[in-house]
């Protein structure tokens, strides 16, 4: 089973790819199979993270790079990712609208994905989707996110370059030094650059970047800022030009460079994988026990406090889990107390 | 707490039919109901519709429809068929005259909503189609 949508992933099979995406979002059970057995197939793609606030423009310049990168030769995977409410869990998932006219491109396979998960899942979910496109053999793999959270923030870094998009006018640079993302991005693009104002947002990103430049360690390469339309599909040749010159430069790195580039990125994608699991099992665990609901109503008529419940539930549930985690888990906490 | 199964909806106009505020209310509604949706706008062919279907990996597809273009929606349930989708339900909404919708039911349309259909009855058809 578990062999033959491998087979047909590999080769490229669309619904299967999509199923098995599918199926990562829902948690279904045996995924974790596949995506084990999948895991071999990867490591091919070219993994490029777009990523910057709501409306600047990044569906229409993913749009546009899709488009690029075909006349280069290139088979694509996009996967665009818009906010679940957090008021009803639901999603509106438009990002295709900008994508569509490669709707019937066979080089070129589109998926939104909604964050859902409460604590972290989107970077897990996102991960494996990628995996699922590499497996199928796309050279490039454009993640776009709206760039306001630290899952975008570990989304981005989790690719292989990341281009951060602005435009004129959306506040001055310390929103950028606010938002966190500065650090992660390898190429600026400031769409909508015919907009006036377009002069002084490049200025203030170039302030931006020469005072940072004195703090950070990056001397290999300096993120370029770049002027685009992308409605109008201006500078997309260009942006497209930086990420192969970025490319290039990392292979240019002295091997210890690229290794210690290798073991840290291992390193994150394998605790967050770990952090995920644990608080997915413990989570159903708990909220799945019996004893859960009478928690909650001496913490409602006031008998018991959510710090003491919280402790107990951990107590007894983790150790209900595996006894020898817990004893782990305790000279975990030994350890982390005596540092 | 887990992430779970979502119900996971297409909704699309199709052809040269340009009434988007029709697929805006029932997409937004869906997404209320705590529904994915993966809004496609306004002129879209048959077979884009159906490629991102399947791209997308939906339960249901929803076309709104207020220009007689019914022979579009019958080309999207051909193509339906021909990639395997006929375990996705197509529904519809919009201005169908009841001899329209009656052949739209006859060729594979699961259900017509027809205007000033409640939103919960949608909302209930959808999770109904689900389920089964």
């Amino acid at each position: 089973m578990v062999n033959s949508v491998i087979k047909r992933i590999v080769g490229g099979d669309v619904r299967a790819a999509a199923k098995l995406i599918r199926d990562i979002e829902d948690g279904v059970t045996g995924t974790r199979e596949t995506l084990k057995a999948l895991h071999r197939h990867t490591g091919k793609a070219y993994v490029i993270g777009i990523t910057g606030a709501p409306g600047v423009g990044k569906s229409t310049l993913v749009d546009q790079m899709i488009y690029g990168l075909r006349v280069r030769g290139k088979t694509v995977g996009v996967l665009a990712v818009d906010p679940t409410s957090p008021f009803s869990g639901g999603a509106i998932l438009g990002d295709r609208i900008r994508m569509q006219r490669h709707s019937l491109d066979e080089g070129v396979f589109v998926r939104s994905l909604a964050t859902r998960g409460q604590f972290g899942g989107l970077t897990q979910s996102t991960r494996s989707a990628i995996d699922v496109m590499d497996a199928m053999g796309k050279d490039y793999i454009i993640v776009e996110t709206v760039g306001v959270g630290q899952d975008e923030v570990d989304i981005a870094k989790s690719s292989d370059i990341t281009v951060i998009v602005v435009v004129p006018g959306m506040g001055d640079h310390i929103q950028a030094i606010k938002a966190g993302i500065f650090e992660v991005g390898d190429i600026f693009v400031i769409n909508k650059a015919d907009r006036p104002d377009a002069g002084k947002t490049f200025n203030d990103l170039k302030t931006m970047f020469d005072i940072a430049k004195k703090r950070s360690k990056r001397q290999d390469w300096e993120p370029p800022i770049l002027m685009a339309e992308a409605a109008n599909n201006k500078g997309i040749a260009e942006l497209l030009n930086e990420v192969e010159k970025y490319r290039k430069n990392r292979k240019m790195l002295s091997h210890e460079a690229v290794i210690r580039h290798e073991q840290s990125a291992i390193h994150n994608e394998l605790l967050d994988m770990i952090k995920n699991r644990l608080i997915e099992d413990v989570l159903n665990h708990i909220t799945n026990s019996p004893d859960f609901k009478t928690y909650l109503d001496c913490i409602m008529d006031g008998t018991k406090d959510p710090y003491s419940v919280c402790d107990e539930l951990l107590s007894a549930k983790l150790s209900l889990i595996d006894d020898e985690y817990t004893e782990e888990l305790k000279s975990m906490n030994a350890r982390g107390a005596q540092e | 707490m887990n992430t779970g199964k979502k119900i996971k909806v297409l909704i699309s106009v199709v052809g040269l039919d340009g009434h988007f505020t029709g697929a805006e209310i029932v997409s937004s509604f869906l997404m209320d109901v705590g529904m994915e949706v993966v809004y496609l706008g306004i002129y879209q062919t048959p077979e884009m519709i159906v490629n991102a279907a399947i791209e997308e990996s939906v339960d249901v597809i929803g076309i709104s429809s207020h220009a007689s273009n019914y022979e579009q929606i019958g080309l999207i349930l051909d193509l339906m068929k021909k990639n395997d989708l006929t375990d996705i339900p197509l529904i519809c909404g919009g201005t169908i005259p009841k001899r329209d919708a009656e052949a739209l039911l006859k060729r594979g349309v699961s259900k017509i909503f027809p205007p000033q259909s409640s939103s919960e009855s949608i909302v209930d058809y959808i999770i109904s189609c689900v389920k089964r």
